[in-house]
C-alpha cells in the first residue's frame, strides 16, 4: 500500500496548484491512515462476495470510482440548493442514476461480467462510502475538493478490494485475471509438480471476510495508533 | 410447503450477512451491544416485511418486460426494468420515512427503540438487497415476497444479534492487540459464516439443487467448471426460452 501512495505523489506532484499540499492529502489519506474499508468501515456491503476472480474486483472497483468521483461533483454542485430534510432521496436519487449509467455500459459491453457481478451492481447505491462521503464531504466541500475526495475513497476502496482479489484468486484457483500463473493443475506443471493444490476454500464467501480481517491485523499492526480499545 | 422451503432457505442457507454479506455496515457498526442489535434487527424485518412485497408489485405492474399490459395490449412491449434500481431506492426512502412517522404518531414507545435506527436503514444494503434478490429470484407471488423479505429479515436478525452478543464477550478475552475491534470481528463473521454454510445441504429440492448450482457457478466461474458450466448456461437458456413461451401463450 505504501507503495501506492508514494506513486500517486510523484504523479500528481508536478502539476498546477490545484494538487496542493491539502488537496493531495484528500486522495492519500484514504488510501492508508482513513481507509474507507479497513478504518471507516464502510461499503464492505456490496464488496466482499464479488472479489473471487481478481477481474471483477477491478471492475467493481472502477464503478465505484465512477460513481463516487462524479456523485460527489454533482452533489457538491448541489449543496446549496439541496433542502437538507430531503437530501436523503436527493441523494440516493442521483448515486441510482449513476449506477444505472454504470449497469447498462457493463451490460452492453461486458455481459458475461455483469452476469457475475449480478446484484452487487445495484447494490453500489447503497454502499455506504457513496452516502457517507456525500454527507461528510460533498454536501460541505466545493466540487474540486469533493472530486479529489471521491476519487481518494474509491481508490482507498478499490485497493482493498483488489488485494482481495488477488489473494483469493490466486490461492483459491491458482489463477490471476483467469490466466494460470501457477502452472496446470490437471497436467500437473509448474508448482503443482511439487504436489502443491489449490484451496478452493478461498472461493467461498467466509474466506473473503477473514482475509480483510488478516489485512486489518497487518495494516493495525504496522501504525499502533490505529488500535481500538473494543 | 414453498413458503416453508422459502422460509429457511432465507433464514439459515441465504442468510443475508453470511452469504451475501448485505448490511455488513451497520452490521458492523451496531452490534457493540445486545440491546441495540435487538431494536435495529427488528427495524429491518419490519422494512423488509414491507418493501419487498411493494417493490414485487412495482416490478410485477410496472418494470418488468410485458408489465404494463394491464394498460393496454398496445403496451405490451415496454420493458422499464434498467429503472428498477431508481424505483426500488425511492420506495425504499419514501417507506422508512413514512414508516418512521406512523411509528411515532402511534406507538412512542416502540419509536423510542428503533427510531435511531429508522433512518439509517434506508441506505442499509439488506432492504435494497431484499428487493433485488427478489426480482433477480423471479418470486412468483405476493404472498411468497412478503414471506420472503420476512424470513430474509429474520435471518439478519439472528446474525446481528449472534455477533453482538460474541462481541461482548469478548471484551474479556485477550485478543491480540492489531486485532481488536473491527478485526477480529471480520474473523468471526467469517467463521460464523463457515459455520451457516453446514445449512446448505438442509434442502436438497430438485429446484434448488438447480438454483444453487447457477448461482455458486457464476461466481466460482474458474477453469475446471467451465464447461459444465456452459452446459448448465446451455440449458438455463432454453428453461429461459421455454418459459417466456409458455408467458406468451
Amino acid at each position: 500500500m505504501a507503495e501506492a501512495v508514494a506513486k500517486e505523489k510523484v504523479v500528481k506532484a508536478p502539476k498546477e496548484a490545484l494538487f496542493s499540499k491539502k488537496n493531495r492529502k484528500l486522495i492519500t489519506d484514504p488510501l492508508t491512515d482513513n481507509n474507507p474499508i479497513t478504518i471507516q468501515v464502510l461499503g464492505i456491503c456490496s464488496a466482499l462476495a464479488i472479489t473471487a476472480q481478481l477481474q471483477a474486483s477491478i471492475v467493481m472497483a472502477f464503478s465505484v470510482l465512477f460513481v463516487l468521483g462524479v456523485g460527489n461533483v454533482v452533489i457538491s454542485l448541489m449543496r446549496n440548493i439541496i433542502p437538507s430534510k430531503i437530501r436523503i432521496i436527493v441523494q440516493l436519487i442521483v448515486v441510482a442514476t449513476l449506477v444505472i449509467i454504470v449497469d447498462l455500459v457493463l451490460k452492453t459491453f461486458a455481459y458475461e461480467l455483469s452476469k457475475t457481478l449480478s446484484v452487487f451492481v445495484g447494490l453500489i447505491i447503497t454502499n455506504c462510502i457513496i452516502m457517507g462521503r456525500f454527507e461528510a464531504f460533498a454536501l460541505a466541500n466545493t466540487p474540486w475538493k469533493s472530486f479529489l475526495d471521491g476519487i481518494g475513497n474509491a481508490a482507498g476502496y478499490g485497493i482493498i478490494l483488489i488485494i482481495v482479489g488477488f489473494f483469493r484468486e490466486l490461492l483459491g484457483s491458482g489463477t490471476l485475471l483467469g490466466v494460470q500463473v501457477l502452472g496446470d493443475p490437471i497436467e500437473k506443471t509448474g508448482l503443482y509438480a511439487f504436489g502443491y493444490e489449490n484451496n478452493g476454500f478461498m472461493l467461498l464467501s467466509p474466506m473473503a471476510l477473514i482475509v480483510v480481517g488478516l489485512i486489518i491485523w497487518v495494516q493495525r499492526s504496522r501504525n499502533v495508533a490505529l488500535i481500538e480499545e473494543h | 410447503m414453498e413458503h416453508l422451503e422459502l422460509f429457511f432457505k432465507a433464514i439459515f442457507i441465504d442468510n443475508m450477512v453470511f452469504a451475501t454479506f448485505l448490511g455488513m455496515c451497520s452490521y458492523l457498526a451496531v452490534s457493540k451491544k445486545v440491546d441495540t442489535a435487538v431494536g435495529l434487527g427488528a427495524a429491518v424485518i419490519f422494512v423488509l416485511a414491507v418493501t419487498v412485497p411493494l417493490n414485487w408489485l412495482l416490478d410485477q405492474y410496472l418494470l418488468k418486460e410485458g408489465a404494463l399490459v394491464w394498460l393496454g395490449a398496445e403496451y405490451a412491449a415496454y420493458d422499464l426494468s434498467f429503472l428498477s434500481f431508481i424505483m426500488f431506492i425511492a420506495t425504499i426512502a419514501t417507506m422508512v420515512q413514512l414508516v418512521e412517522i406512523v411509528v411515532e404518531k402511534f406507538s412512542p414507545a416502540l419509536y423510542n427503540s428503533l427510531g435511531i435506527f429508522l433512518p439509517l436503514i434506508a441506505v442499509n444494503c439488506a432492504i435494497l438487497g431484499g428487493s433485488l434478490f427478489m426480482q433477480s429470484r423471479e418470486i412468483p407471488n405476493l404472498g411468497l415476497a412478503l414471506n420472503y423479505g420476512i424470513s430474509s429479515g429474520i435471518g439478519w436478525f439472528l446474525a446481528i444479534i449472534a455477533i453482538a452478543a460474541i462481541r461482548e464477550k469478548i471484551r474479556y478475552s485477550s485478543v491480540p492487540p492489531a486485532l481488536r475491534g473491527l478485526g477480529i470481528t471480520f474473523i468471526l463473521t467469517g467463521l460464523m459464516a463457515i459455520g451457516f454454510m453446514s445449512f446448505g445441504g438442509m434442502l436438497t429440492g430438485e429446484d434448488e439443487g438447480n438454483k444453487k448450482v447457477a448461482v455458486e457457478q457464476a461466481i466460482q466461474n474458474d477453469e475446471v467448471d467451465k464447461k459444465v458450466d456452459e452446459v448448465v448456461k446451455e440449458e438455463e437458456v432454453i428453461e429461459e426460452k421455454e418459459n417466456t413461451t409458455a408467458l406468451i401463450q
